[in-house]
């Protein structure tokens, strides 16, 4: 073992000119939480929405429903990337296509977009798990208190269903900090990236990969322990989901 | 808006895509799928250990790996390999491994982490009242574990074990981030040679959409086959 460290060069000026070395992975860590929080905005209500649906006694709805989870879930999150960055502004019409590509700050758009659609449909799952893990007579209930359906999801099967998955929309959260790293690939200058670009300029690879894992960390822990107190004050008695292993994926 | 798709580029490099892209990917799926399960397996053995401090090992490894991207492991593993290959055979100078050994080294240890939970919940889904009584036949640990607790977790596991099998077929486009021609990077290749993203990445996603959306649906399929009737 013939590497050489050096800590120090976390205070040392960076060629992108915007403070030292650290400075740079900080931003990067801003970068990736702000496309982070944005998707899952899109995420949250699109799923859902789209949850919500695949549940609905209408059957070609719940098949469109359907269609839309199958159609995000099996194409790679890199390759929907790509489709949105690099297909997406050729298919519409070719001014607006002109006007997205000149947008100022578009691989984070683009990344924010495909993001939010990419974790919308396993919203959407999570949901309708939700609503399917009520006991039917909940439902049957509002229909013989003369609620409409829309008011029996409004004020009886949603605000149950939200609150049981409240744990498993802890892990997507987890999952959408993790998966914002593959925006790097259409060059946002998230978190991954910036210790790349530092691993580049510096030739120090193992110290700043270190600082950002530490940093992913650091995020994570916070994230788990502002989820586990929101799952101690939501938590529904004798409504317990099972944990994420029985559904795979990350 | 589909004037100018050209469909010829796809006739031309399809060959080269599945031969060269397309075998890298799913060999890398196969073979980290194994070796992944079988890591897996381990930890879960160990996080399920009466011994704390072989608990504590598995549990902090799985715990780090699930809350670090992949394209962050995947760097990671590329850098470190070559340090810990000249560590082993006491070399000075960084071994040289293949892109290919890289990736599935990388892949064995991070998918381990995930095929972990799965067969944790898998062995403790059987009953303890078993693995009393392989103890009070006179079995050892090892012979309950390989005779009567694996085999039956392994049995129920396997649609989610699947499941995640088809998640780390989509993951292993990642290796695109270090300009390997996995099956993302051969199209890649094509698509800014000739000039063609849209035709190239549309043809991708479709590929990629045929074979997880088939395999899923067989997964569900062999759901209901191989549920153990109780």
């Amino acid at each position: 073992m013939n590497y050489h460290w050096n800590w120090n060069i976390f205070w040392e000026a960076a060629p992108d000119g915007t403070g030292n070395y650290l400075d740079t992975l900080i931003s990067g860590m801003l970068w990736t939480l702000a496309t982070a929080a944005l998707a899952w905005l899109i995420a949250l209500i699109l799923g859902a929405v789209i949850g919500t649906i695949r549940t609905a006694p209408n059957k070609w709805a719940a098949r469109l429903a359907n269609g839309y989870v199958e159609l995000f879930r099996n194409i790679p999150l890199l390759v929907q990337m790509f489709l949105w960055y690099f297909v997406m502004p050729e298919l519409v019409p070719a001014e607006m296509g002109n006007w997205l590509k000149s947008l100022p700050n578009s691989p984070f758009i683009t990344a924010v977009l495909s993001l939010g659609f990419f974790t919308s449909a396993r919203v959407a799952v999570q949901v309708s798990a939700g609503i399917n893990a009520l006991p039917s007579g909940q439902r049957m209930a509002g229909t013989a208190l003369g609620l409409t359906l829309p008011q029996t999801y409004r004020y009886v099967l949603l605000p149950m269903a939200f609150r049981i998955i409240i744990p498993s929309l802890t892990n997507e959260v987890a999952a959408i900090i993790k998966n914002s790293s593959v925006a790097l690939t259409i060059g946002l200058m998230e978190l991954t990236a910036s210790a790349r670009s530092m691993q580049e300029f510096s030739f120090q690879v193992f110290e700043a990969f270190t600082v950002a894992t530490l940093i992913y960390l650091g995020v994570s822990v916070v994230a788990i322990m502002l989820s586990s107190l929101l799952e101690r004050v939501t938590v529904v008695p004798g409504f317990i989901t099972s944990g994420s292993a029985s559904a795979g994926g990350h | 808006m589909f004037a100018n798709f050209d469909f010829d580029v796809i006739q031309r490099s399809w060959v080269y895509l599945f031969t060269t892209g397309m075998t890298f990917t799913l060999k890398l799926t196969v073979l980290a799928m194994l070796g992944g399960t079988m890591l897996g397996t381990v930890l879960a053995m160990m996080r399920l250990s009466s011994h704390k401090a072989i608990a504590v090992v598995a549990t902090t490894y799985v715990n780090i790996m699930r809350s670090i991207p992949l394209v962050m492991v995947i760097f990671w593993f590329y850098f470190l390999v070559p340090y810990i290959g000249a560590w082993i055979i006491g070399s000075d100078t960084p071994v040289q491994v293949g892109a290919f050994s890289s990736c599935l080294i990388t892949f064995v240890m991070f998918e381990a982490a995930y095929y972990c939970e799965i067969m944790r919940s898998g062995i403790q889904s059987i009953p303890r009242g078993q693995i009393w009584a392989g103890y009070a036949m006179g079995m050892s640990y090892w012979q309950t574990m390989a005779h009567i607790v694996l085999p039956q977790a392994f049995r129920n596991m396997i649609p989610v074990l699947l499941t995640q099998t088809i998640v780390l077929f989509q993951d292993v486009s990642l290796v695109y981030v270090l300009s390997i021609t996995d099956f993302v990077g051969a199209a890649s290749k094509v698509a800014q040679r000739d000039g063609r993203l849209v035709e190239m990445y549309s043809f991708v996603a479709v590929v990629y959409f045929i074979m997880c959306f088939g395999l899923s649906s067989l997964v569900t399929k062999l759901q209901k086959r191989v549920a153990i009737i109780r």
